[in-house]
């Protein structure tokens, strides 16, 4: 658990937590927007604000109490930031080292963590030699990650890791820290803006707004409902849980699970090894009847669970799928009226559009 | 141009040997100073600067009159070293080595002052989470980012040290060996009219001054280059 109340007051800005609680295992992401107090926190929590005051515990051990702070070394944290944070005297080699060689002895170094394992698993093995100061950005963060992987650390933070990187940077390295988390077990928390980072990563996402944490939840609990501030810029957002399958001879591949099966055409980079599917609310309609004659490939049975009125004669219906999992559609009143749709109501859900993320 | 004299020679010695040493005491001193200083949001901090700055503005002779009066046998410094039986500090070598560091002082801790305080906080951060405490940063982070403001201070410390004079002249006198200076030397031959002497020191000292700064700027620049963005 990382339990802790913690505040700060900087210039014009006050962070002001609140209690929280969150499980120390996963990948936790603070949510908000810009200047809402995320960077600030997480860097509270890191140790990094001397005049923060509160107090802090991770996994029982304490971190602050009042005024007194864990000296940030001795915390076994990793930290990632925005601009990478590269010392610039030091090729990647000698940054790679630096973490490396403060590593204490206490937590004990197997090869699977060496340095030349933790590179190529970052893919840096090939620019070990080269000046920081030459690589992309891409680059860069993944030197940063290696670099704090290579600390040993019992909690990474990260800060807007992948801000400044293209789309496609972005997207293998959203992919490369999905499967580390997952394979070395150790808790993340990773600060974004980008709704569709928490989509694709998230465990659980701690909403912050005003420099206080306005409520903390699961990935499926920050979907389920639909003032969700992860739909504040292209409105409500599905995402749905399942596997690739292997192309049929219509050139399709399935995704899902035994009870759920959606029909994908991909393009020829796709990640066949994604586990979720992206759905905007207003790419999917409803109809009280399985229609003919349409070009929409998924049609999917779903249960009404809930309906929600969004506000300019617009409402987004919560659906249950076949195996559970939840689906939203954004409709607009009108034919909500003209369906005379009601909760528990079985319709077909057609998907016009999916995005595999990843 | 004649050869020079044991006597010039001597005090090219002495003049390197106080410029040497006052280089070196001022970086032990100034490097927390100007670390403190780049960093600190005390309210002493100004005040300090002010301080380290006065022989910026002040005629050499001042401090030297000061110094003079703190040195001496009557003086709360020199008084007290002849009471434990040793030698006051006026007209002595490491008098005038006191001198030099108070008179030079602000020409190491500015240009450190400012390379430290470029170094960019995030840096420091991230090697905090990497386990490195403060003198383990300093000395592997900031020291090595700094090198271009360490190299301009030793430079700059030790030209100014060498270039120095009113402070020597009030505080140490003209004693060969162990006070008289290049620049002391000139002026003496000046007095005595001795014109080929000062003509011959003096350009030694001005081709000097020269050399150091052209090395200077031509290794400066060589350091900083792997640091600038490409």
């Amino acid at each position: 658990m990382i339990e802790g109340h913690l505040t700060l007051t900087k210039g014009n800005f006050e962070l002001q937590s609140g209690a929280f609680c969150l499980p120390a295992q996963g990948i936790s992401m603070l949510f908000g927007r810009s200047g809402c107090g995320k960077s600030t926190l997480l860097r509270t929590m890191a140790g990094l604000e001397p005049d923060a005051r509160g107090h802090l515990r991770f996994k029982g051990q304490r971190w602050q109490d009042a005024a007194w702070q864990l000296p940030v070394p001795q915390r076994d944290i990793g930290f990632v930031f925005q601009d990478a944070a590269l010392f610039p005297h030091l090729s990647v080699r000698g940054n790679l080292a630096f973490a490396a060689r403060r590593v204490p002895s206490g937590r004990a170094d197997d090869a699977t963590d060496s340095m030349a394992v933790t590179a190529s698993r970052m893919g840096v093995a090939d620019l070990l030699d080269q000046s920081v100061t030459t690589l992309s950005g891409g680059q860069r963060q993944r030197v940063a990650i290696a670099r704090a992987l290579l600390a040993k650390p019992r909690l990474l933070c990260m800060d807007e890791p992948l801000s400044a990187l293209d789309w496609h940077a972005k997207a293998e390295l959203l992919a490369l820290i999905d499967t580390l988390a997952r394979e070395t077990g150790i808790p993340v928390l990773y600060i974004t803006h980008a709704p569709q980072e928490v989509e694709r990563l998230a465990d659980r996402v701690i909403f912050m707004q005003d420099g206080r944490i306005e409520r903390i939840e699961t990935l499926h609990e920050a979907l389920s409902r639909p003032d969700s501030p992860l739909f504040a810029e292209e409105g409500p957002v599905s995402v749905l849980q399942g596997q690739l399958g292997t192309p049929g001879g219509d050139g399709l591949r399935h995704f899902g699970n035994p009870q759920l099966r959606l029909r994908l055409s991909l393009p020829d980079d796709a990640n066949l090894s994604a586990t979720r599917l992206r759905v905007l609310a207003r790419d999917v309609s409803l109809a009280t009847a399985l229609p003919q004659g349409l070009s929409i490939l998924n049609q999917l049975p779903a249960t009404i669970e809930a309906m929600h009125d969004r506000g300019r004669e617009r409402v987004t219906v919560v659906c249950q799928l076949a195996d559970g999992q939840t689906l939203l559609a954004e409709i607009t009143r009108y034919s909500c009226n003209t369906l005379a749709l009601q909760n528990g109501q079985r319709v077909f859900a057609l998907v016009k559009s999916v995005a595999l993320m990843g | 141009m004649t050869s020079l004299t044991p006597g010039e020679w001597q005090a090219i010695w002495l003049t390197a040997k106080l410029a040497g040493l006052t280089t070196v005491i001022l970086l032990i001193l100034c490097a927390p100073l100007a670390w403190w200083l780049s960093r600190s949001s005390s309210r002493l901090a100004n005040p300090v600067a002010a301080l380290v700055s006065l022989p910026l503005v002040l005629p050499p002779t001042v401090i030297g009159f000061y110094l003079l009066i703190v040195l001496g046998p009557q003086g709360a410094v020199g008084g007290t070293l002849e009471a434990l039986g040793l030698h006051h500090l006026a007209f002595s070598f490491w008098g005038i080595l006191i001198g030099s560091v108070i008179y030079s002082m602000p020409f190491t801790v500015q240009p450190l002052r400012e390379a430290f305080a470029a170094i960019d906080t995030r840096l420091l951060d991230a090697a905090a989470t990497l386990r490195a405490g403060r003198l383990d940063r300093f000395f592997n982070l900031v020291l090595p980012l700094s090198r271009s403001g360490i190299l301009t201070a030793v430079v700059i410390t030790f030209a100014h040290t060498v270039g120095e004079f009113g402070v020597i002249a009030m505080l140490g006198g003209s004693l060969p060996g162990e006070t008289r200076v290049v620049s002391i030397a000139i002026y003496d031959y000046t007095q005595a009219l001795d014109y080929g002497a000062a003509h011959r020191l003096s350009a030694i000292l001005l081709g000097f001054s020269f050399v150091t700064l052209l090395l200077f700027y031509a290794i400066n620049q060589r350091v900083m280059s792997p640091l600038k963005p490409r």
